[in-house]
């Protein structure tokens, strides 16, 4: 499998206070990968890293191939690489529609257009033209997805896109998930629901205070160790 | 039919108002940004139309193309070169940069054209009317002015929202942070709300030259009714800010048709007025 991204000794800061201390990650074409971690873990602040919206100038960050360290976020963008952000951020003077369109601004090519996303996502076609903030929580995070969606990414990165919802929500929105691999786009997935992200993932990282404390394929890993390195402590 | 007349004097001037307003309007409303340099850049692009047309003697057909362009390419560059580098959470450096340049412009147009007033003759436009009925005549040039107002709002709102460069430009006022990740490029797409801005100031610009007489320290006062005009429609709706001219310049025309030098004041009394009542303005944004 050919490798699609891959981080090596990631830092990141907020003014003095460091928020990553060396995260080194990797995703290959065709896999979806999980992080998750608790709550200020560092996990949107990895992910701000990889797409250029936090400084990342001089980070080793090898996308396609290509060294994207210190690129500006539009030129990211561009090169494939779209994120679902926290707490979606629809653009609220935007309609559903228009919010779609402007996704594909970057102008890539490929499956993704507003067709493909109407019929990923049934339940937008009747909104279309309301605001994009006037949905329901699961319905928002639809019109995010499919807005990352239209920039035809080479992967896909989603931050807590189950955040939220009621359970029967998150598990149609997890729908979309195989449905967008298939198309050829790599996912990248953040998760506090532990098993929502072992459910879906070919790989997880597990990340703790800045740092990657285990890594490795679902099945392999216990509950134990998923749980020490979650919360750092000895399970019960 | 005095007080019709002033009424109707008041809508029209109203125009000239809201095409004030409408740059500042826009550029607060994509960037959050204060332009104290506004009313003086409405200056410039007077002095700018009278050079052309009357010392260069170039044609109007030519020359308010040109202004119009000059001024939308001095505001890209403008954003781009220096606004841009000021731009931040912090709302105080660029109000602090634009009121140094709002001086430099001042010095810059007295040194250039001296402190005597000046006006751009319109020629026959200037005297031409319309009569309807007993009484109420409406002169041709602000009928024009209104108008170019109408026309102006128009065309900014169909390019807000008719465009892909519209939602661009909205979704930039919604949340600029995120834009980058939809593959804008923040610093061309501020410089390009200055750019129409700039272009709408020009179109001012000239209007103000032919209406009235102006001079280098014209400019603060054309801000402050741009002000006046927009917080009394209400930010971020550009009709709004129409309806905002047109309140103040009634309020001015029936001021100083209840006393000749009760004009301004009565303005600043309206917009204290709705300031006090509604503090909102008359027709705020809608928020979904
Ligand atoms: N804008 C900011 N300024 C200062 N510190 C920040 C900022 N954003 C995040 N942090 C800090 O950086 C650390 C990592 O935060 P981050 O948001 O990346 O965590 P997270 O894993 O995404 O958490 P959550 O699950 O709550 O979203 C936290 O300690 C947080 O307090
Ligand atoms: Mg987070």
């Amino acid at each position: 499998m050919k490798t699609l991204l891959e981080t090596r000794g990631l830092t990141a800061f907020y003014g003095d206070f460091q928020a990553l201390f060396g995260v080194g990650l990797r995703v290959d074409e065709g896999e979806t990968i999980a992080i998750i971690g608790a709550n200020g873990a560092g996990k949107s602040t990895f992910l701000k890293t990889l797409v250029g919206i936090r400084p990342n100038r001089g980070q080793d960050i090898t996308f396609d191939g290509q060294p994207i360290g210190g690129w500006p976020a539009q030129r990211i963008h561009k090169a494939g690489l779209a994120v679902v952000p926290e707490g979606r951020r629809l653009f609220r003077s935007l309609s559903v529609e228009e919010n779609l369109l402007i996704g594909a601004s970057g102008g890539r090519k490929g499956p993704w257009t507003l067709k493909a996303v109407y019929d990923l996502f049934p339940d937008l076609v009747e909104k279309r033209r309301n605001p994009g903030t006037a949905l329901s929580g699961g319905q928002q995070q639809m019109v995010a997805i499919g807005r990352a969606l239209m920039s035809n990414p080479r992967l896909l990165l989603c931050d807590e896109i189950s955040l939220g919802l009621a359970p029967k929500v998150v598990r149609a929105i997890y729908e979309a998930v195989p449905l967008i691999r298939g198309r050829g786009t790599s996912i990248l997935v953040v998760e506090q629901d532990v098993s929502q992200a072992l459910a879906v993932a070919s790989r997880v990282y597990c990340m703790m205070e800045g740092r990657v404390t285990l890594t490795g394929r679902p099945r392999d890993l216990s509950r134990e160790e998923i749980a020490q390195a979650y919360f750092g402590m000895e399970a019960a | 039919m005095v007080w019709v007349n002033a009424i109707i004097q008041g809508v029209l001037l109203g125009g000239l108002y809201a095409l004030f307003a409408a740059g500042l309007s826009l550029m607060f409303g994509v960037m959050r940004f204060v332009n104290i340099a506004h009313g003086d850049f409405i200056v410039v692009a007077a002095y700018l139309a009278l050079t052309v047309m009357v010392s260069l003697g170039i044609s109007p057909w030519v020359a308010v193309p040109v202004v119009v362009a000059v001024m939308a390419a001095t505001g890209y560059l403008g954003q781009r070169l220096l606004l841009n580098r000021v731009l931040g959470k912090d709302i105080l450096p660029p109000i602090l940069v634009t009121f140094g340049l709002s001086i430099i412009l001042q010095n810059a147009l007295l040194e250039t054209f001296s402190a005597d007033s000046v006006r751009l003759p319109a020629g026959a436009l200037e005297t031409a009317s319309l009569t309807l009925g007993d009484g109420i005549a409406i002169g041709i040039l602000p009928l024009a002015m209104f108008a170019t107002a109408i026309g102006v709002i128009a065309g900014l709102q169909l390019i807000f929202y008719r465009t892909p460069l519209g939602r661009m430009l909205r979704a930039t006022s919604d949340d600029a942070e995120i834009v980058p990740l939809m593959g804008g490029n923040n610093a061309h797409i501020f410089a390009i709300a200055t750019g129409l801005a700039s272009a709408v100031v020009g179109v001012a610009g000239i209007w103000l030259a032919m209406r009235t007489n102006f001079d280098p320290a014209a400019g603060p006062v054309r801000l402050l009714f741009a002000f006046e005009a927009v917080i009394i429609g209400g930010l971020g709706n550009i009709w709004a800010t129409l309806a905002g001219g047109i309140i103040l310049g009634v309020a001015q025309t029936v001021g100083a048709q209840i006393d000749a030098g009760f004009q301004i004041l009565a303005g600043h009394l309206v917009f204290l007025l709705i300031l006090i009542v509604k503090p909102t303005g008359l027709m705020p944004r809608m928020t979904g």
